[in-house]
């Protein structure tokens, strides 16, 4: 009933290296800053209402077994959001000063 | 208050009644976004003066409460308004809320005042629906709730540069432990007597369509009332590394989910016998007191059976809202939700469906009022469409009756599992099968829709309260009661009316020329396929009440004086009546039939109108003659001979 793999905890190992482009990407406990939301209107301002801001920092928490839906730290709360949803949150480019972000 | 506020077909009358000494009520409506204690400051507001109504035409819960004022001779009428975050109208809930502030509302006067209830923990973002709000231009408290959270975890507030900020007075208060409550009575009092004024903000509001906008707006109002988000929730970290660990989480959960499971069944199981006994000793009691004739009989034959043996259910579904009522406000639900949303995607349905499900063990009506925290209209319709087939608690009698009556106990696994009890897990299972493979046909048919993004905010761990606890329980137990004293007991009477007319030479018929025998003989040649005969004919169509109605019924058609007490005697009159391949076939038919007036009406309300309870009816009814009739062929066949 349940999928109890872990393999996929973080999704950006596989890519070790290179830069994550989306919140789907990030790894657990690292933090991005939004650049915005590649996502139906009525999705993206629930999202917004949720805290999912651009400018705003996220940062990744635990997830479900099996990877997802994963809870995200953002603007004083958690909310979890599947992969499919987490994908199309679109991360600023690290120049823009996304390692030294802190989480809120 | 009208005491008709849950019955559906008068939801249109909510306006609040003048109040006793004349003068109009004065209305306040509580709004905040979800998490922020607006419920459990509406109890602490209203205490056992509140009432669970639908707004009408929508599905949106709406309650109401009394407010009793210390120091006024007015009425405070209380409106529980939505959790939402906005008020672009998107939701349901979103719609209803702006509709009920801008007194657009069918039957509700617009509010003389607004508590805006903030959790402040997290104020920058709970400030944002402030916005809106204050632009209504009504009197309003803002509320910030959860100050004793907010202190003990090193954050802080100036509430008198706040409520300059914004140009509406501050309150600082702990909904749970009742402090700062006062200063809510005060506003109310200051309000209802005419003297509060309005000022305005100091802080131009923002563009309401605008959310990052708004939410800049509120990061400078709560910055320029010196606020200081309070450190992480500690608690909430340490036992989420625990309910969300990959291993222990999983387990952790299906322990839960079994010990619910578990409680319903047999920790239920003293209290509802308790409460058997007491309604056959009532029963017993009245029947020895009241002189024999049609008062009595009635009395005994269809009030003590027909209602007693649906009033037996109450512990039962009082313990499952006390569960649902400790996960709910403990934050534990939220993290299910989380845990089986994979698997419920598989069937198309999301995490959010995995609550009412679990509550359709025990009974379809709340489980169904429960899909009100889905958001997404078709899963919401999906899952109350399928939570009918989840095994309920009413099943129950029969199938121990018919089990007990055709299945001889054998060792099935050693001493752990007899044959008798894999009968009842398998009907279990058969249930929850048709479940999910009917939600994965309704979603990939008629309900099909793009995959809804789950979204859901995991609110920090809290301790239940045995205040909001115990309010549940009662509000619970009143609707409950309710639908017993008017639905079942309008069934019982008809049915044992049919069986006693029409009289022959001053006497009642024999039952098979009474009116329900009658009735019974016209069904027979449908369902003499399936095994059942005329009497099971009769059981059938009082059953649709409810499904446990049809154990009193053969009861009293037998002529067994009394069904429940000596059930050995139905089980032996049961076993000359119908043959093996009937027996199992009315064990299908009641897995799958759509047997319950309650449910039926509860969609109805719920789903807004005849058109989904029409198509479930059919859908259901049709699958369980079509599966009873293949089992008595199978079975009358003697393949398993």
């Amino acid at each position: 009933m349940l999928q109890m793999s872990v393999n996929r905890e973080s999704h950006g190992t596989r890519h070790s290296g290179s830069v994550p482009t989306t919140l789907a990407q990030l790894p657990k406990g690292e933090a991005g800053v939004l650049e915005r939301l590649d996502l139906p209107e009525d999705i993206a301002r629930r999202l917004m209402e949720l805290g999912f801001l651009p400018g705003h920092v996220v940062v990744p928490a635990r997830s479900a077994p099996g990877g997802e839906p994963r809870v995200y730290r953002v603007d004083g709360s958690e909310v979890a959001l599947r992969r499919e949803t987490a994908s199309r949150i679109i991360l600023k480019p690290p120049s823009k000063g996304v390692g030294k972000a802190r989480e809120l | 208050m009208s005491d008709c506020h849950s019955c559906a077909s008068c939801s249109v009358a909510v306006a609040p009644p003048p109040s006793i000494n004349g003068t109009k009520p004065h209305v306040v409506a509580i709004i905040g976004p979800p998490n922020s204690g607006k419920s459990t400051l509406f109890n602490r507001l209203t205490g056992l003066r509140q009432k669970v109504a639908n707004f009408p035409g929508v599905t949106v819960e709406q309650r109401l409460g009394r407010a009793r004022m210390p120091h006024l001779d007015r009425e405070v009428i209380l409106i529980d308004l939505p959790g939402v975050y906005s008020l672009n109208p998107r939701s349901e809930d979103e719609q209803v809320t702006r509709d009920v502030l801008q007194g657009t509302m069918t039957g509700l006067p617009k509010p003389d005042a607004v508590l805006l209830i903030l959790d402040c923990t997290n104020l920058g973002r709970h400030l944002v629906l402030a916005a809106p709000i204050l632009s209504l231009k009504l009197p309003t408290l803002v509320i910030l709730n959860m100050a004793d959270d907010l202190k003990s975890r090193g954050g802080q507030v100036n509430t008198a540069e706040l409520a300059s900020e914004l140009g509406a007075p501050v309150a600082l208060v702990s909904a749970t432990k009742g402090d700062g409550v006062e200063k809510v009575f005060q506003f109310m009092e200051g309000t209802a007597g005419g003297t509060t004024s309005l000022a305005p903000p100091r802080v131009e509001l923002p563009v309401l369509q605008d959310i990052p906008r708004c939410r800049q707006w509120a990061h400078q109002v709560g910055s320029g009332a010196g606020y200081q988000a309070p450190a992480p929730p500690a608690w909430t970290r340490r036992l989420d590394a625990i309910f969300l660990h990959p291993v222990a989480g999983p387990i952790i959960f299906l322990v839960v989910v079994a010990g619910v499971f578990q409680t319903i069944f047999r920790g239920a199981k003293p209290l509802m016998d308790g409460l058997q006994a007491f309604i056959e000793h009532s029963s017993a009691w009245l029947g020895s007191v009241l002189p024999d004739g049609i008062l009595r009989s009635f009395l005994v034959e269809g009030v003590g059976h027909g209602v007693g043996s649906v009033v037996v259910f109450l512990p039962q579904i009082l313990l499952l809202f006390l569960f649902i009522g400790i996960l709910e406000d403990s934050g534990y639900l939220a993290r299910a939700a989380l845990i089986a949303d994979r698997t419920m995607a598989k069937f198309g349905l999301q995490g959010k469906s995995f609550i009412p499900l679990l509550s359709a063990y025990a009974c379809a009506v709340p489980a169904i009022m429960a899909t009100r925290t889905i958001e997404s209209k078709r899963d919401r319709t999906a899952t109350i469409l399928i939570a009918p087939l989840m095994t309920c608690s009413a099943r129950l009698p029969v199938y121990t009756l018919i089990i007990a009556a055709f299945i001889k106990e054998r060792p099935l696994l050693g001493p752990l599992l007899g044959t008798q009890a894999g009968a009842l897990l398998g009907l279990y299972a058969l249930g929850f099968l048709a479940a999910i493979v009917t939600a994965r046909l309704l979603k990939s048919s008629v309900l099909k829709s793009e995959r809804t993004p789950f979204m859901l905010e995991m609110p920090p761990y809290r301790m239940p309260t045995l205040r909001s606890l115990s309010l549940r329980l009662v509000d619970r137990s009143k609707v409950f009661l309710r639908r017993a004293g008017t639905v079942i007991l309008a069934v019982s009477l008809v049915l044992w009316i049919m069986l006693h007319l029409p009289y022959h030479d001053g006497k009642a018929p024999e039952i098979e020329n009474s009116f329900a025998g009658m009735v019974g003989h016209t069904v027979e040649p449908v369902i003499k396929p399936l095994g059942f005969n005329w009497k099971i004919g009769i059981g059938l169509i009082s059953s649709l009440a409810a499904r446990e109605v049809i154990v009193g019924t053969l009861g009293t058609i037998y002529g067994v004086e009394d069904a429940d007490a000596n059930s050995s005697g139905l089980q032996q009159r049961l076993q000359s009546e119908i043959t093996p391949g009937g027996a199992f076939a009315l064990l299908i038919f009641f897995a799958f039939a759509m047997q319950c007036m309650s449910t039926m009406a509860v969609v109805r309300r719920e789903t807004g109108g005849w058109k989904w309870p029409a198509v479930q009816f059919t859908y259901m009814t049709f699958l369980a003659y079509l599966c009873a009739l293949i089992t008595n062929q199978v079975v009358r066949s003697g393949i398993f001979t």
